[in-house]
């Protein structure tokens, strides 16, 4: 289907053609910046990020740099590619914030179903192997059986868990049902820190429940939990597949949470990840890691310039252009 | 509208004048890319909506809106049949619900809802967690199970086959008469090649004693683009006879399955507006339609 043709089909009639003449004009750079357009809103960048994105882009081909360049249309490819990996990058080099005097508080928030508990399993064993002595902690009391999950997440790991309520679960539910919350989160949060100052852990991990950006409720019992930690470190999950959503949800949690980085899940998938764009350029907060897998060494440091790549099919585009 | 122009460009253009200025066009189709029916989609839409109002010759912005939401509607409700196999008169007995779709998009919740659902019905309901991978997959289910009395299927260890579970459950909703099978299978990503053959293999064990009478792909209301290639993959992988939109209590609309239903020609049956129990409802086109166009 046309609609998932890649921006290479689509880019490739306008180039051959620019190449031909040389020169740009200003209606093809037009052109040109359609396709970008369009290729952005198949990767789901947010319409307003596409447009702001565009703009610059635009602007930029307009310029010297494109009209005197030898070939223009690899130089608005590079310029796409510059600008990309630039809002991408903001920030992205720098390492985890930890704490003074441990221990680092961790916290992960995110929308329901986004990969916060298998994140937490994934940053404690790799904590772990970096000789940390990560602590994960219950704090979804919420969902079905999340505690008894990050309990099972711990145990792969190897990574102990402190999870002091039960939360949701079969031998407790004669009170609860599902979707009901119950116990206290926040008092979780609270003593896990005592609990890891008695017990020597350098390094806490909590998980939260998913909630949704429009739940004011769960959004200030979010920021409940971050004021009753002090995190060193409160990271969004967000779903690579996520579509135009992502820039309301990334306002209401940065709103909500203030947090102070973004890690991308479900990156093994084929979506092409334009949230991530979406997001780094509505909140400026650095996209830290990029979670790749259900397994728990499925992570890594987030690199801008794959991402780029990834959204444009821009791999494609420059084997192409060197082709010409 | 690139034909050769019999009347000269000035006739032309009077005679196509839509009397609407492009942001206002414009304004429509962000309404649809906002809600994630997608760039082809949404200017397919666009152009078919400036044909009609040429037509009627219509001058008002809210008037091309009302339009916009007749076209939305013809688009997705397709007069098919968004009722559940099992909910059918004559339906088998047991009859089948496989649950199947991407990670983390409420599969196993909507599982529960469903078995709780027809419990009320005052059938017989038995699950089967043939998600033998993701951590605490079955107590999940078992949670939502247990507050309905229903009965689980389920592996002794994690990591176990889930097609034997599968086939284990259906001998026995099978042997006790149930009225109704519900598979829960994990969540996996539709570019996993053997991930998704193993789905196949679960609908072919089931058949083995039953016949699958409904696959349900849950597709969460977020997902963006990707949301098509899901819905092809799964469906050549194991077939899909009915989309559940889930999450639809946030602020994403859900757009891509109008691209979905269409292109499948599956309608959507069922939506999740919550993570209780009762948070399940049957499609409704208007009100979809209608979250579509509010979704400004
Ligand atoms: N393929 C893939 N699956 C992932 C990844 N991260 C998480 N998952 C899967 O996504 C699903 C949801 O993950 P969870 O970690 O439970 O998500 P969560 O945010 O804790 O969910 P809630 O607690 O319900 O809000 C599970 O099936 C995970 O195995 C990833 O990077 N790749
Ligand atoms: N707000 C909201 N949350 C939902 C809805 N349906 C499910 N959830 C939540 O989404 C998260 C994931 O739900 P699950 O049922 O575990 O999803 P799944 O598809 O079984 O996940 P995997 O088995 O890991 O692939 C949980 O936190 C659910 O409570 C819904 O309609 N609305
Ligand atoms: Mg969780
Ligand atoms: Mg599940």
């Amino acid at each position: 289907m046309a609609a998932f043709s890649s921006l290479t089909d689509r880019l490739s009639n306008a180039f051959t053609h620019l190449r031909s003449k040389g020169k740009l004009s200003e209606s093809d750079i037009d052109g040109t910046i359609r396709e970008i357009r369009r290729a952005l809103l198949d990767a789901d960048v947010s319409l307003d990020v596409v447009r702001s994105f565009t703009a610059k882009v635009r602007e930029r081909a307009l310029g010297a740099e494109v009209s005197e360049a030898l070939n223009p249309a690899q130089q608005v490819v590079s310029i796409v590619n510059d600008e990309l990996t630039q809002i991408l990058g903001a920030g992205v080099d720098r390492p985890l914030n930890f704490a003074k005097t441990p221990p680092t508080v961790i916290m992960l928030a995110g929308l329901q179903g986004a990969g916060k508990t298998t994140l937490a399993g994934k940053l404690g064993y790799w904590l772990k192997d970096a000789g940390h002595t990560p602590l994960l902690v219950a704090a979804d009391l919420q969902r079905p059986n999340a505690v008894t999950q990050l309990q099972v997440v711990g145990e792969r790991a190897g990574v102990p868990v402190y999870a002091p309520q039960p939360g949701v679960q079969t031998e407790s539910s004669d009170v609860v049902s599902p979707g009901q919350a119950t116990g206290d989160p926040v008092k979780v949060a609270r003593d896990s820190i005592q609990e890891a100052q008695s017990k020597l852990y350098d390094t806490v991990i909590i998980d939260t429940a998913g909630r949704l950006g429009v739940d004011q409720e769960l959004m200030a019992q979010a920021r409940d939990i971050r004021d009753a930690v002090h995190p060193d470190e409160i990271l969004f999950v967000i779903d690579a597949m996520i579509g135009q959503d992502a820039v309301q949800t990334a306002k209401a949690f940065d709103e909500g949470v203030d947090f102070t980085g973004v890690v991308l899940s479900k990156l093994d998938g084929d979506a092409r990840g334009g949230a991530a764009l979406s997001v780094a350029s509505v909140t400026g907060k650095p996209i830290l890691f990029a979670s790749n897998g259900e397994g728990l060494k499925d992570f890594e440091v987030f690199h801008p310039d794959r991402m780029a790549s990834r959204i444009l099919d821009m791999g494609d585009i420059l084997t192409l252009i060197e082709q010409a | 509208a690139k034909s050769p122009n019999p009347f000269g460009k000035a006739l032309f253009s009077i005679l196509t004048k839509d009397h609407l200025s492009e942001s206002d066009w414009e304004d429509v189709e962000d309404t649809l890319l906002r809600a994630d029916v997608g760039a082809e989609a949404s200017e397919q839409l666009v152009d078919e909506l400036r044909a009609d109002a040429r037509v009627r010759g219509e001058k008002d912005p809210q008037a091309v809106r009302a339009m916009l939401r007749e076209k939305l509607l013809a688009l997705v409700d397709t007069g098919q049949d968004r009722s559940l196999a099992a909910s059918r008169p004559g339906a088998a007995k047991p009859s089948v619900i496989i649950m199947v779709g991407v990670n983390g998009t409420g599969k196993t919740t909507t599982a529960g809802k469903l078995a709780r659902l027809f419990v009320a019905e005052g059938k017989s309901v038995v699950m089967g967690a043939a998600d033998t991978f993701r951590a605490a997959a079955a107590a999940q289910l078992q949670t939502w199970a247990s507050k309905v009395g229903v009965q689980v299927v389920r592996a002794e260890r994690e990591g176990a086959d889930p097609a034997s579970v599968a086939f284990e459950a259906a001998q026995q909703a099978k042997e006790s008469g149930a009225d109704l099978l519900i598979v829960d299978t994990a969540g996996r990503l539709q570019n996993k090649a053997n991930l998704m053959d193993e789905l196949g293999k679960i609908r072919r064990v089931v058949e083995k004693n039953l016949s699958v009478d409904e696959v349900l792909l849950v597709l969460d209301a977020t997902t963006g683009q990707n949301g098509m290639v899901q819905a092809k993959v799964f469906a050549e992988a194991i077939g899909v006879t009915g989309i559940v939109l889930t999450k639809l209590d946030g602020s994403a609309r859900g757009g891509i399955v109008v691209s979905v239903q269409r292109e499948l020609g599956v309608p959507v049956k069922l939506v999740g507006l919550g993570e209780g129990p009762d948070d399940l409802s049957s499609f409704d086109p208007e009100s979809f339609v209608d979250g579509i166009l509010g979704g400004e």
